[in-house]
């Protein structure tokens, strides 16, 4: 039996456990914990020599029209199934105390990780779809619950909008299983890939702009980001971390899977129209958040932006861009996991995160400013975190690209973009740290019971900021591992 | 001393890890004690120190093998790869020498200040992230050297941040820098482009790649310079190193003035033999370190706050260095002039901090006046310094200077004149500030009474006084400039050169001290250089104007028109059909799900009929 299973199975049987009235909490922090501990197992055991999938397991559902369930994991996979355990893990750790139906909230979080860790290990698109989906439904739930602001209207936007989002993701991915010949015919990935370059299956490149609209849409591609500020902005604190440093990454996650192997043609036809995207998200959007006023409206498009660099590392299409754009998404999801919780622990505090209503919270909050500190620097790409490290090699891989194809002119623009964009990203985040923390304390008066964090938020935030140093300092750790998906 | 070169190299990670080791440490576990946290930041730079000056008297080249950082084989592999050559020994040495002298000022300086552990955590961060520049072999590694300087610097400049000034200082520094390090990071991608390499010993031998006069070779190394004009504050990147003055006295000393501002002259030394190909990157370097030299001296002249006078000095120093890389022959030239101008301008902001401390945080030199008979010893290293700075002659910095001056004596004229003027200008502001500071009647209480600094803040200053007598002599040149390279001229200048500086240092000092002599207010303005030739004006304008209304206009398209009418646009399309399918519409989130489930299954069990 593949351990993955038992990734994908504990979180379900923690769920039982607690609707038998195990305390939620402490069920949820093991469960989590475990998967954890055993995601950083299965990368430490995974053989880096062999590569390839492992850890495999198929199991046959309806052969007739070649849907199994088949487990397996790669570099690429066991990467996102770690940043899951750990994301996954602190979202619990700095989940406050809840007010309203505390046990259905451990629940929504434990969906999440069951989802995501079936997500990341289905080699079957079938499953891989449908454990995306069992992933994304809690997310509504929990916005339109416990969310903040007008939180109903944000629930609306999040489930109409990648809920018709999924259709398309659906629809494209059943084309795919429908372009190859009757006999042939498989939601194996592997399969379908292999297919394809064989030359026996001819996907249309319609099926490929249509899978790029729905993953590039989770993804936040412009002009299909709008959900995403309203959403991260709604959704309570765990909720925003796991979105936004995880479940987000299915979508790229998708599209290395099953839009570049597979369509190598297509790919390199609307490779103009990716990089104009991508070059609206660094920059557009770049501006777009220099304009935000508020703390977790900032961070929520900043998201969205620096997803236009890891593009540019799925467009450069070569094995240093790529394994840069994997690193980039586990830096991510780690810094982008820090900024929520601790904007989410401010939002406790402060109820307000609007910068005109806060400043010199660095005084009151000491441990909070300085962790809110290190996540700033990974945001901005500092060097020693694993964001810098991932960046650059995505920029040294699209050169190589540029070499490759000369006078590819749109490529160096989005190279060029993308540089600017590393500037524009100290420009909000510096500001942001900058009004909510330092100078004069604003309405001293205000924050006369104010709180500095307590163990339970401080040190899994702390844990996220140990792993980025050490992925950032020795990013060859990472790298081992995701190179097995690129080679 | 018999060391091997295994040995050596241990001893290089030691200098390299010290200083991180302190601050990690402090960071960690020390926070609440001075005392630990001050001796451990100092022992550490004093292991640097010692281990360097080992280094340097052992005097053998050699490259550490560093660890992979990234290692993609053939494609891309970056290390973590540091090399000994004479420059870096003489940088390392004048580095940590520095840094040890300024940390044991900073205890006298620092001693009544908040947050005393992080500003030594700061310290050892910056030494080194300082030590990581010099000791890089390859683009890479100096790269991120580089980025976490500026933000030690970012850290230090904002100790105060519960200043709205500091706050922001802090963060423009970052920002600005972040620019230069833009086009110094498309500048490595380019000549990686061109030579496939990021290690310097063969991107400097891969000339026959570009041939004479490649456009492609200036462009890039024109690219690589914007780094050093962001960190070495060149014009138009200068704004941010006035405004870091905000930063503690010790800061300013040894970051903004010494070493991390100089670090842009070493980078283009280091690729000095590539650079010295490509006269179209000299040009461009030339023109815009000779601007720059000229400019920061006018403005100079007309600030009335301490340490901004010698900020502005520092940027205008910093102009001479790159001059010289545009007309010298080699690459000690340039670093000739910063070895000496790191002691005298350590020297001077030391003084400035003495001052400060004493006069109770206050800058203003027309609040001050008489401190010479209150404060003998910060005076006369003052004068030191001062003298250093002015190019008088056989002090320090008239040596390099002079022959910076020469070489643009051959190059180009108008840069010569240009540089020259501005020589009597820095003799003019400096003999200002000292003659209002130091000399006359008190002007305000706290000018009175002002008490001598401990010693461990004036021993420093003696201690400093000496390389700012003396480092520019022949018989400190020989061992620590000659091994980078000649510092002969290509042919013998005219006699009267000399005696021109000459004239425009008496010029400048005299001038000074008939207008200020006895000034009790500023005898001349002009609003153009108090106002910075409104530079940083103009850059609000810009931050606020153009960059804040494109901002809050992309930001009003992405509300109203991308998610206002594309996206609710599609979603009232299909809240109508939805009215039609109302009988559906259960009005929970649930229930939606549920629907979202049930499509799916529908679509397998319609996959089946198909088939």
């Amino acid at each position: 039996m593949s351990p993955l299973l038992f990734l994908i199975f504990l979180p379900f049987v923690a769920i039982i456990l607690i609707l038998c009235g195990a305390p939620a909490r402490l069920t949820s922090l093991l469960t989590t914990g475990l998967n954890f501990l055993l995601s950083l197992f299965l990368c430490y055991h995974y053989n880096l020599v062999l590569g390839g999938w492992q850890y495999l397991q198929e199991t046959k559902i309806v052969p007739k029209i070649g849907l199994n369930f088949t487990l397996g994991a790669d570099g690429l996979s066991l990467t996102l199934l770690l940043l899951t355990g750990l994301v996954s893990f602190t979202a619990i750790c700095v989940t406050p105390k809840m007010e309203r139906s505390p046990n259905l909230f451990y629940c929504c979080l434990l969906i999440i990780t069951a989802g995501l860790a079936g997500a990341f290990s289905s080699l079957d698109t079938f499953f891989l779809y449908g454990f995306h989906e069992i992933a994304l439904i809690p997310v509504f739930i929990m916005i339109g619950i416990w969310g903040s602001g007008d939180r109903q209207a944000a629930a609306w936007k999040a489930t109409l909008y990648l809920g018709a989002d999924s259709l398309i993701v659906l629809l494209g991915i059943i084309a795919l299983y429908l372009s190859a010949p009757t006999s042939f015919r498989s939601f194996d990935f592997r399969v379908m890939a292999e297919l394809s370059q064989n030359e026996i299956s001819h996907p249309a490149s319609w099926i490929y702009l249509l899978l790029l609209a729905g993953f590039g849409t989770l993804v936040s591609l412009f002009p299909f980001h709008s959900w995403a500020p309203s959403t991260y902005s709604s959704a309570p604190a765990p909720t925003a971390m796991l979105h936004a440093g995880v479940l987000k990454k299915f979508g790229l996650y998708g599209l290395i899977r099953l839009a570049l192997p597979i369509f190598p043609v297509a790919v390199g036809k609307f490779s103009m129209l990716l990089l104009i995207l991508l070059i609206c998200n660094i920059i557009y959007i770049g501006y777009v958040t220099i304009a935000q006023r508020r703390l977790d409206w900032t961070i929520a498009y900043s998201s969205v932006m620096h997803m236009g660099t890891i593009f540019l590392g799925l467009v450069a299409f070569n094995m240093l861009s790529l394994s840069g754009a994997a690193l980039l998404m586990f830096g991510h999801g780690l810094s982008i996991a820090v900024l929520f919780a601790l904007c989410g622990a401010l939002r406790a505090r402060t109820e307000t995160l609007t910068y005109d209503e806060l400043g010199g919270l660095a005084q009151l909050l000491p441990k909070a400013s300085l962790l809110f500190g290190f996540g700033t620097m990974a945001s901005v790409g500092l060097p020693g975190f694993t964001n810098f490290a991932g960046e650059i090699l995505i920029f040294f891989g699209a050169t190589a690209t540029v070499i490759i194809n000369q006078g590819s002119k749109i490529l160096i623009i989005a190279i060029i973009a993308a540089l600017w964009g590393v500037v524009i990203s100290a420009i909000y985040m510096l500001r942001a740290y900058r009004s909510v923390f330092f100078g004069p304390i604003f309405q001293a008066e205000r924050w006369t019971n104010i709180k500095d964090l307590s163990l339970k938020e401080f040190a899994p935030v702390t844990l996220l900021l140990v792993v980025l140093l050490i992925t950032g300092i020795f990013p060859q750790l990472i790298l081992n591992l995701v190179n097995t998906a690129f080679r | 001393m018999n060391l091997l070169t295994s040995q050596l190299s241990v001893l290089v990670w030691v200098i390299y890890l010290a200083p991180l080791v302190a601050a990690a440490s402090i960071l960690c576990i020390t926070q609440r004690n001075k005392i630990a946290a001050a001796s451990l930041a100092i022992t550490a730079a004093v292991i640097s120190c010692l281990a360097s000056w080992v280094i340097f008297l052992k005097g053998t080249d050699f490259v550490v093998s560093g660890i992979k950082w990234i290692d993609f084989g053939e494609a891309l592999t970056i290390s973590i790869g540091m090399m000994v050559d004479p420059l870096t020994r003489m940088m390392l040495v004048v580095v940590t020498t520095i840094a040890t002298i300024v940390f044991i000022y900073s205890i006298g300086y620092m001693r009544e200040e908040s947050g005393y552990a992080r500003f030594f955590a700061g310290l050892a961060f910056f030494l080194f992230s300082m030590l990581g520049i010099v000791l890089a072999d390859n683009f890479i590694m100096l790269f991120i050297s580089w980025e976490l300087v500026g933000f030690s610097s970012y850290l230090l400049i904002m100790h105060f941040f519960e200043k709205e000034s500091a706050a922001d200082a802090g963060k423009q520094a970052f920002i600005v820098n972040r620019i230069g390090d833009f086009g110094l990071f498309i500048g490595i991608l380019l000549l990686w482009y061109a030579t496939g390499s990021i290690s310097f010993s063969s991107i400097n031998q891969s000339l026959p790649l570009f041939g004479t006069n490649s456009v492609f070779l200036a462009l890039s190394l024109v690219f690589i310079f914007c780094g050093t004009i962001g960190k070495s504050a060149q014009f138009p990147l200068h704004i941010w190193l006035p405004n870091s003055m905000e930063g503690p006295t010790p800061v300013s000393s040894l970051l903004h003035a010494a070493t991390m501002v100089a670090a842009g002259v070493y980078m283009l030394a280091r690729i000095f033999p590539l650079l010295s190909f490509s006269p179209g990157a000299r040009e461009v370097i030339l023109w815009i370190g000779a601007i720059t030299t000229l400019g920061a001296a006018l403005l100079g002249t007309q600030q009335n706050d301490f340490k901004r006078v010698l900020a502005y000095s520092t940027i205008s120093q910093l102009g001479y260095m790159v001059t010289a890389v545009g007309v010298a022959t080699t690459a000690a030239v340039p670093i000739f002039h910063l070895f000496t101008h790191a002691f005298f301008k350590c020297l001077l902001f030391l003084t400035s901090g003495s001052v400060m401390v004493s006069m109770h945080h206050e800058l203003d030199i027309w609040k001050m006046g008489g401190l010479r008979k209150r404060m003998p010893i910060t005076f006369i290293a003052f004068v030191c310094g001062m003298l250093a700075l002015a190019g008088c002659p056989f002090f320090s910095g008239s040596f390099s200077k002079d022959l910076i001056m020469k070489f643009a004596f051959e190059q180009n004229k108008i840069v010569f004149w240009m540089i020259v003027i501005a020589a009597g200008l820095t003799a003019f502001y400096i003999t200002r500030v000292c003659i209002v500071a130091f000399f006359g009647a008190a002007r305000t209480e706290h000018a009175r009474t002002a008490p001598e600094s401990p010693l461990v803040m004036t021993i420093p200053l003696i201690l400093l006084s000496i390389p700012a007598i003396f480092s520019g002599y022949p018989w400190i040149t020989r061992y620590f400039i000659l091994p980078l390279g000649s510092l002969e001229l290509p042919k013998e200048t005219p006699a009267y050169v000399e005696w021109i500086f000459i004239l425009f240092f008496l010029i400048g000092t005299l001038a000074a001290i008939t207008l200020y002599r006895n000034a009790s207010q500023d005898p001349i303005t002009i609003p153009l250089l108090a106002k910075r030739f409104y530079i940083d004006d103009f850059y609000d304008w810009c931050v606020k104007q153009i960059q804040g209304a494109f901002a809050n206009a992309m930001a009003f398209v992405d509300r109203w028109v991308i998610d206002g009418f594309i996206v609710q646009g599609i979603a009232s399309v299909t809240w109508s059909v939805g009215f039609i399918l109302r009988f559906l519409q259960v009005g929970n989130l649930q229930a939606y799900t549920l629907f979202l489930g049930g499509g799916v299954i529908g679509m397998i069990v319609l996959l089946m009929r198909i088939h």
